[in-house]
């Protein structure tokens, strides 16, 4: 177990400790690799558990887009236009998705087969989360190596490696933009802070062309080019400006933003909207005070404080008439209103839609008319903006449970002990305070107060925790091994008068081997190598600071550090039970299939594809299928059926008609599916077996969201004294509404005339009834999926003549719902 | 059949794929202008089992030659609707009696001869010596018939069993005058609705007996309608791709995509899953969801899947003779369903994979029945591959 290749980076470089610089090089080498094969194979768990597939719902529609993109090539995927989603609106593929982590799939697809290593698309989309994963730990190293050294930068490795946050979104299966996303955001750091510490022009292209990676990646990209900018403008408000944070800003921007601008969905985004708009400013303040500091070295000191005050006096009319031209421009132009938007970086609700448009996720159609009232005063326009949000657009949004704020169990689930690491790391960081130092802490304290927005945000603060720890467990682990070193010389300094002139080699290795032996448990593999380093330091500085006889101030007792050092290691043990443990139980369900674990052995729930499977060989390739907007990427995915809604809930009305739909009683909601061409209807029970997200439990959003736009869904309808139930309590609207019907049709003789329903834990209130309109085409084995076909309308009776109701519209269907009145009484 | 090949390099594995259309041996037809009257059978017996949705039928001819010349041909006939799904025939001649008969195998080729009456098909089976004249000869000819079925009515509910119609000729359709005949129909149940009477005709359990008729001439031919129950699976594989890729680290590795559909009586209005789930004895008797799968011995590494992921629902058993796999779709099949899904194994080389001395390998391995497209992916440096068919294949689609 002893390595006895000691991680040596310090400067003096006789023969001996040149080998050892190779040696130490040639170990964090291995090390990477090694920490590169556990990032990849903890996330392998769903796979050994389950099986090779693509997980949840969005990445089926990113494993769609992708087999788009290798069957028919770059030019046609461009230009998709996929008709098989919102019909009958459609939807512009090309113009809308972040087209990073398909093109990286697909370049990695394709790049296999010309190798003749002939892997199926889905096995390459299944395997990128769990490779980029390997990436990202090694870019993290590149970061906190940047920070404070080899020693750092392998421990944040490891713990990126296994941080349960980022494995949540990166096991094996989970094909979701974050998978390469996480990797281009630590990597565009790296390169930032590479070039800050270097003052390289070359790092800085390298860092805008990361930035561009980043960009076509995910969403979050806004992150990066608000973050850099921050820390920018801190460095220069704390006088720390040099050029080189003129090389790492500028050329990035510039860059960056030409390339930004190439992304299809972004496009001139890159320039117009107000998350962009703190780069450029930062962009003009800092060619101002390169100026300023130009200008200050031709200057003698005297001539320079009048040339300033010149200066900002006049700069200060200028900006005042600049400020009141802007704001005359931005009162005039109602849809440009930035003040509002500006104001609502600081609305966590309005950050969250702002997140959530950059993240592709539900982005409500109209928000920018809605979002721009006329300028009556900040105050009112913000309860105004709040206002519409809380009643129009925050169900769709809320209704995402990873759109919530997270809780504090969350962060202990998902960061574990990193949670109480951080502190001591941004301890750590302030001495010494550097600009790369300044530049971690300041990512730190965003992406906290990000991830207390959303909690799917978490993940952007996983590298920075992980980070932070890695520096304060290798600072830790310093001081320790320090202290434990020095008390050994002057051991053997008493022991042997001329203790001062043996190789410290000798002296240290003993108990540096016993170390490691104490620590055997401790599976990070470069902590020993890094507490060597630290020694060898430590060694190098002994000579002089032992002519001293001057003892170093952070020098702790031998026993203490032991302790400390033993129970640092218990820390680390912790992380790694927990995070395997996450990895292994919490996070590697595929959600597709499901399994339960019964006194007779496993049960497996496939329910979803048994009814994917049979819409896609059962129905005819043109039909229509609704449900929930949750299902709509799995069932053009795994069913190629049309659906009316999807995961991508850029519609709100469309969304709102499929959830009055299914509010609404059998006969309105048929009109309602019929005018939208609707064949079948599927919806999702988990009554049966206690599956709890089922669409019952959706069931209120479906309301909300309805009555959000079609005003006679009133939630209350559906409440029983404020309280949502489905027995005999239940209200009638609820107990007619077609999604109570669908879920309940006949479920009473399952169980003998009891209809217990299982995830409510109560008998259904209504058992008996008949559907008119619909019937019952599917239903899988375990009742999970049920799927209906709408029946064709009845041949009019002569004679017999209804009251002729328009069918075209539906947006006035139910609005004659409301005429009508409760036609169920 | 065989797949035949020279010694090649060990390189890399992959690619050379190498695309073998196996066409139908239309083999040339047989000069039999002198044989057609001369000969004459003296009894014939044809049994026709119904029990499942494939048709198998055996053919008892006792053939006289009463000719002058020696005659090495004798020729079956079918109506053109069964020769379109006739899938297999095989003939053999039998020699001795009861205990001691043994049967020797016969080449039947097909026959092409434009003007025959109603566009029947004639066969031609191939005796092992010829006929003289004066002689005759006892020869056993099974084939089976598939898609001959026709489910009536078209169109049945989840509760209703599933009736199909059969549709035959009391009469043996064959070229030669046939001396006395007898034809036996087992239906699989006892459930019969109706059947076309042409006297003698009688029913007794599950066997309807046609016969005998005495001194039919050639060619005679009497329609018969038989409609009864039969709630056997209607599975037919529509579509059958088999990639079999042969690796130089000692494996063969087969993937069969299958496009299965129950052609039974389609399945009309709602599917009740409380029905099916409750009351399986009544509800969707005729819909299937078991498969079983023979497979070779000493088969690994099996899976089943389709194209959204893993099917859960299997179970392998290996044997010594031969493995069995038996697969569940995704949901029963009722009648019209289609479920798709791809069956992979992988097979020791050395049990299908043979070295000749002149430094050929020779790849003996049964392609089963039913093959639509055959892949044969070969090891890279592989070269002239050539394919010996040891058997015709008839039929384009085939039954599991």
């Amino acid at each position: 177990m002893a390595v006895p290749i000691d991680n040596n980076l310090t400067k003096p470089t006789p023969p001996s400790s040149t080998l050892r610089f190779a040696f130490g090089n040639v170990l964090a080498f291995f090390i990477l690799l090694l920490i590169g094969v556990l990032a990849f194979s903890i996330r392998l768990f769903s796979v050994i558990k389950y099986e090779s597939v693509i997980h949840e719902f969005d990445p089926y529609f990113n494993y769609r887009v992708t087999q788009f993109l290798t069957k028919n090539g770059i030019y046609d995927f461009w230009n998709w236009f996929d008709d098989r989603t919102w019909y009958p609106l459609g939807r512009v593929i090309g113009g809308t998705v972040y087209p990073g982590l398909t093109l990286t799939a697909g370049t990695i697809w394709k790049v296999l087969q010309s190798l003749n290593i002939p892997l199926s698309v889905e096995t390459v989309c299944v395997f990128t989360a769990p490779v980029f994963s390997a990436f990202a730990s090694w870019a993290a190293y590149l970061l906190t190596k940047e920070v404070k050294g080899t020693g750092a930068g392998l421990t944040a490795a490891v713990l990126l490696a296994m941080v349960p946050s980022y494995i949540s979104r990166s096991v094996a299966g989970s094909y979701d933009n974050e998978a390469v996303a996480i990797f281009a955001l630590i990597f565009t750091f790296y390169l930032y802070v590479k070039t800050l510490n270097t003052g390289s022009l070359f790092y800085a292209t390298l860092n805008s062309i990361a930035y561009f990676y980043m960009v076509c990646s995910w969403g979050g990209y806004t992150f990066i080019i608000n973050l850099i900018p921050m820390h920018v403008l801190l460095c220069i408000v704390t006088g720390r400006y040099s050029s080189r944070l003129y090389i790492a800003y500028a050329p990035l921007v510039v860059l960056g933003t030409l390339l930004a601008a190439l992304v299809p969905v972004v496009g001139f985004n890159a320039v117009m909207t107000s998350e962009h708009f703190a780069s450029f400013l930062v962009f003009i303040v800092i060619h101002v005070v390169a100026l300023a500091y130009y200008i200050k070295g031709m200057l003698s000191p005297k001539m320079f404080k009048v040339a300033a005050t010149l200066v900002v006096s006049v700069g200060l009319v200028v900006c005042c008439a600049v400020v009141a031209v802007l704001v005359a421009v931005v009162a005039s132009s109602p849809t440009k209103g930035w003040s509002g938007r500006s104001l609502s970086l600081l609305d966590p609700l309005r950050l969250a839609l702002g997140w959530s448009r950059a993240l592709d996720l539900p982005v409500p159609g109209q928000r920018h008319s809605r979002l721009a009232p006329s300028v009556p005063g900040y105050k009112t326009q913000y309860q105004a903006v709040k206002k519409t949000y809380a009643s129009k657009y925050i169900p769709i949004i809320a209704s995402v449970s990873e759109h919530q704020p997270p809780t504090w169990p969350s962060y202990f689930m998902d960061l574990n002990v990193l949670a109480f690491l951080v502190p001591a790391g941004i301890i750590a960081c302030f001495s010494p305070l550097s600009d790369a130092s300044s530049f971690v802490i300041l990512y730190l304290v965003m992406s906290v107060y990000f991830s207390g927005v959303m909690v799917r945000l978490m993940l952007v603060l996983a590298p920075a925790a992980c980070i932070m720890s890695g520096i304060a467990l290798s600072e830790a682990f310093d001081v320790f091994t320090r202290s434990i070193k020095f008390y050994i010389s002057n051991l053997s300094e008493s022991l042997q008068i001329d203790a001062g002139d043996t190789v410290p080699g000798n002296n240290v290795s003993p108990p540096s081997d016993v170390l490691k032996n104490d620590k055997k448990e401790d599976m990070l593999k470069e902590r020993p190598s890094r507490k060597n380093k630290k020694k060898e330091k430590e060694n190098i500085e002994k000579p002089s600071v032992k002519s001293k006889t001057e003892k170093r101030p952070l020098v702790l007792p031998v026993e203490a550090s032991f302790f400390a050092l033993f129970l640092t290691v218990l820390l680390g043990g912790f992380y790694v039970v927990h995070s395997v443990w996450a990895a292994a139980e919490a996070y590697s369900a595929p959600s597709i299939v499901l399994t339960s674990h019964s006194h007779d052995g496993l049960h497996v729930f496939d329910d979803f594809r048994e009814a994917y499977a049979w819409l896609s060989h059962n129905t005819e390739v043109d039909d229509k299928v609704a449900s929930w907007w949750d299902y709509g990427y799995q069932t053009t995915a795994m069913a190629n059926r049309t659906v009316i809604v999807d995961n991508n809930t850029w519609n709100n009305t469309h969304i709102a008609t499929v959830g009055t739909a299914m509010s609404s009683p059998e006969k309105a909601a048929w009109e309602i599916f019929n005018s939208l061409d609707v064949k079948y209807v599927l919806v999702v029970f988990g009554g049966l077996v206690g599956y709890p997200s089922d669409d019952i439990n959706k069931f209120l959003w479906m309301v909300r969201i309805g009555g959000g736009v079609f005003p006679h869904i009133k939630e209350p309808d559906y409440l029983r004294d404020g309280q949502y139930r489905i027995d005999s309590q239940a209200t009638p609207t609820m107990l007619n509404s077609l999604m109570y019907k669908l879920s309940y049709f006949r479920f009473v003789e399952t169980d003998g005339g009891k209809g217990y329903d299982r995830v409510r834990r109560t008998e259904i209130g209504r058992k008996h009834f008949k559907l008119t309109h619909f019937e019952e085409v599917f239903t899988t084995h375990h009742w999970m999926v049920r799927i209906y076909k709408l029946k064709p309308q009845k041949n009019r009776i002569r004679g017999k003549t209804k009251k002729s109701k328009s069918k075209t519209s539906y947006t006035t269907t139910p609005r004659s719902g409301t005429v009508k009145k409760n036609p169920w009484h | 059949m065989e797949v035949f090949l020279t010694r090649s390099r060990l390189t890399l594995i992959l690619s050379l794929i190498v695309f073998l259309s196996l066409c139908f041996l239309s083999s040339s037809a047989l000069s039999s202008s002198s044989s057609t009257t001369d000969l004459k059978i003296l009894t014939a017996e044809r049994r026709i089992d119904l029990s499942s949705h494939i048709i198998r039928v055996v053919l008892t001819l006792k053939v006289q030659n009463d000719g002058a010349s020696t005659a090495s041909n004798v020729l079956l006939a079918f109506p053109p609707a069964q020769a379109k799904h006739l899938a297999l025939i095989h003939a053999a001649e039998v020699a001795g009696k009861k205990r001691k008969k043994t049967l020797h195998p016969l080449d039947v080729m097909t026959s092409n001869n434009a003007d025959l009456p109603n566009g029947a098909k004639l066969y031609s089976v191939a005796l092992r010596n010829p006929l003289s004249a004066g002689g005759s000869v006892t020869i056993e000819v099974s084939y089976v018939l598939t898609q001959s079925l026709e489910p009536f009515p078209v169109e049945i509910s989840q509760s209703e069993p599933q009736l199909v119609l059969y549709r035959d000729s009391a009469l043996i359709l064959s070229p030669y005058e046939i001396k006395q005949q007898t034809t036996v129909i087992r239906t699989p149940s006892t459930k019969v609705e109706s059947f076309t009477r042409v006297e003698p005709s009688t029913q007794t359990r599950t066997e309807l007996k046609y016969g005998p008729y005495e001194d039919q001439p050639s060619f005679s031919h009497t329609p018969i309608v038989v409609h009864f129950e039969n709630n056997n699976p209607f599975a037919v594989v529509e579509e059958l791709v088999r990639e079999i890729e042969i690796s130089h680290w000692g494996n063969l590795q087969v993937t069969e995509h299958y496009t299965l559909v129950h052609n039974g009586a389609r399945h009309k209005g709602g599917f009740s899953r409380v029905e099916y789930q409750s009351r399986p004895t009544y509800s969707g008797v005729a819909s299937f969801k078991h498969l079983l799968v023979k497979l070779p011995p000493r088969v690994h590494s099996v899976y089943y899947r389709d194209n959204i992921g893993n099917i859960s629902t299997s179970h392998l058993r290996t044997g010594y003779s031969k493995s069995e796999l038996e697969i569940e779709p995704r949901y029963p099949l009722l009648g019209g369903w289609k479920a798709t899904f791809v069956i992979g194994y992988g097979l020791p080389l050395q049990d299908v994979l043979f070295e000749s001395n002149d430094g050929k390998r020779y790849l003996n391995f049964s392609f089963g029945c039913p093959i639509a497209e055959t892949l044969v992916v070969l090891p890279e440096g592989s070269k002239n591959p050539s394919a010996v068919a040891s058997r015709m294949l008839l039929a384009p689609s085939n039954h599991t």
